[in-house]
């Protein structure tokens, strides 16, 4: 609670004083604790059916608990894939297009929102429209270019489409507009190059934002179904999430206990990445823009 | 600081942004800059969303089907989507699950921002944390501990319903409730989303706007309905267009639960997409059906957005 009214992300400083002693904020509390069990347990239910034995998965009456834990599950799930070779190939993607995305749409948004040139406005709103394209409608043409490159179960062909991002250019635009404008001018005048000003200024100052949209960017691929599937036909190519539903998938009757290992492995990493940053997330979409 | 430290090293020379404009920063080493930013991004884009865009709409007046030439054939494929009875149970089912996703995600996101925002409440970074974790599991996963909570013999969901007397059998079988089941995992999966950014909007609100409502007496509810919900107008907006646009392209959690069965009930417009384009190779009729979608998704984000920024000029004035 301090280190959250510190950021001065919360305003925490009459917490103390005016509502200690009140018995309805522990109703409050214990009523929102039964919703946020409800909310989670798909989760709890992934967490402990991974340390089932195969024996109470399909047991009845079904339980939330294992009655004796076992991590036969998780060594199930190393012989049945690539595990390995799967999660390394997740990171590469997600990781690879979280970077080149970054970096890419950082320079387009800060020609966007600092450098006034003619036609601005218009490539703005273009890029804005895009945005509302379902990929669904573009995935074929995609795939014939990526085809035709040679590019098909290559980390090329899964990253260079998405290497840069509407969502992130108007995104960062609009953080980058919330940054005073004083601050670049005055290293323009000291004699500043434009990409000076955007290295050493802005991008220092834009640390929340790119956090921000650097987790959308790694846990949305991370998590895509679709976008390996159709790009890698490999399946030393094909990423975590891919991979679980070849479990699902036509002749993989996976026991469930298995499944639930493989989803904990492949939620883990993202869980991880989230809990280290989470507060600052927040803080940068007060921030931003975004809202 | 003094005024000698504000001197310019070099003789001074106004950069553009101020006004100042000479030979070598007004026209081509500052055109070279202004590309040198837009470039890297524009090519990818224009690569891997533009052309594919061009692509796809001349797709949309041939037959193309992945195979031979494809053969001109006008406006045939938009006809086919305003009279092939699957494509316009689809966008029944899509409007449908529009009008019953973007009101619930966005109360369940707006309900839990106002209780984890409130000082009266303990532990509210667990809460924050916990809460938005739905969000960064992949709906492959989340259907997967869905489908099996969910089961009718071993699902826990199911037994501890039955054991309050609640019997909901098969859901995601059941032509009624398939669309509600797969609604409510879309929520489920979003709302965190949602949510962090009402917290958002909710921490700019001034706090002596609601201490002066509390001095002229306001109850809870008159401080939501008076000062909380006005001044969160734009990020309603905002939330209010992101959720549509996300229900009208709703693919990944019926594609993973009910592939849009039982009967078609939860088939939808980007099913409807990837079946033609993946599964049946009618690329020409896939585009088209693409760009119906298109349009119609710029249309409602059009009228919204005229919708809004008239309201919140109102707030301001």
């Amino acid at each position: 609670m301090t280190a959250l009214a510190r950021s001065g992300v919360l305003p925490v400083t009459r917490t103390h004083s005016r509502h200690r002693g009140d018995p309805m904020r522990w109703v409050f509390f214990a009523v929102l604790l039964a919703v946020t069990f409800a909310i989670m347990l798909p989760v709890l239910i992934i967490v402990f059916t991974a340390f089932k034995p195969a024996s109470e998965v399909n047991a009845f009456p079904p339980t939330l608990f294992p009655h004796q834990w076992t991590l036969a599950n998780f060594e199930a799930i190393f012989s049945e894939l690539p595990f390995g070779r799967l999660i390394l190939n997740s990171f590469g993607f997600a990781g690879g297009v979280t970077v080149f995305a970054l970096v890419f749409d950082s320079l387009a948004a800060y020609a966007l929102a600092r450098l006034d040139f003619r036609g601005s406005r218009i490539l703005l709103i273009v890029i804005i429209a895009s945005l509302m394209i379902p990929f669904q409608a573009t995935l074929i043409p995609i795939y014939q270019l990526v085809s035709q490159l040679g590019w098909v179960n290559t980390f090329a062909g899964l990253i260079a489409p998405r290497a840069a991002d509407a969502f992130g250019i108007f995104f960062l635009r609009q953080f980058f507009l919330s940054l005073p404008r004083d601050l670049d001018n005055a290293a323009r005048i000291d004699g500043a190059s434009e990409w000076r000003v955007f290295r050493s200024v802005v991008l220092p100052n834009a640390v929340p934002a790119l956090l921000t949209l650097g987790i959308f960017l790694f846990v949305n691929n991370w998590n895509d179904l679709l976008w390996p599937l159709v790009f890698t036909t490999d399946q030393n190519m094909g990423t975590i999430t891919s991979g679980l539903t070849l479990l699902t998938g036509p002749g993989g009757i996976i026991p469930q206990g298995v499944m639930m290992a493989g989803a904990l492995m492949a939620v883990l990493p993202l869980a991880i990445l989230f809990l280290l940053v989470q507060r600052r997330f927040i803080e940068s979409v007060a921030t931003s823009g975004l809202k | 600081m003094t005024t000698q430290n504000l001197a310019p090293s070099r003789p001074y020379r106004p950069p553009a942004q101020l006004g100042g404009r000479t030979p070598l920063n007004g026209t081509f080493k500052r055109r070279a800059t202004i590309v040198g930013f837009l470039a890297p991004a524009l090519i990818i884009l224009a690569a891997f969303v533009g052309w594919p865009m061009i692509s796809a709409l001349q797709l949309s007046f041939t037959d193309a089907s992945g195979f031979g030439t494809p053969e001109f054939v006008g406006l045939d494929n938009y006809l086919r989507v305003f009279s092939d009875t699957e494509i316009l149970q689809a966008m029944g089912n899509t409007a449908l699950y529009s009008v019953l996703f973007t009101p619930t995600a966005i109360v369940v996101a707006l309900v839990l921002a106002l209780a984890i925002n409130s000082p009266r409440l303990p532990f509210r970074g667990f809460f924050r944390s916990t809460l938005f974790l739905p969000f960064i599991v992949s709906l492959a996963v989340a259907a997967f501990a869905w489908s099996y909570l969910l089961d009718p013999q071993i699902g826990l969901l199911n037994y501890w319903l039955q054991a309050v007397g609640i019997r909901i059998g098969n859901v995601l079988q059941d032509p009624n409730l398939a669309m509600p089941t797969v609604v409510l995992v879309a929520v489920w999966k979003n709302f965190g989303f949602y949510m962090v950014i009402f917290l958002a909007g909710l921490q700019d609100i001034p706090t002596s706007l609601y201490e002066a409502a509390q001095l002229d007496g306001a109850s809870v509810w008159k401080r939501f309905t008076n000062v909380t919900f006005p001044m969160l107008s734009n990020t309603m907006a905002f939330v209010v267009i992101v959720a549509l646009i996300a229900a009208l392209q709703a693919f990944d959690q019926i594609y993973v639960l009910t592939g849009g069965g039982p009967y078609r009930s939860t088939e939808t417009i980007v099913m409807q997409i990837y079946q033609s384009g993946f599964k049946d190779l009618d690329l020409g009729f896939a585009s088209a059906l693409s760009y119906v979608l298109l349009i119609v998704t710029l249309l409602l984000s059009l009228a919204q957005f005229l919708f809004f920024g008239r309201r919140s000029k109102d707030i301001n004035s």
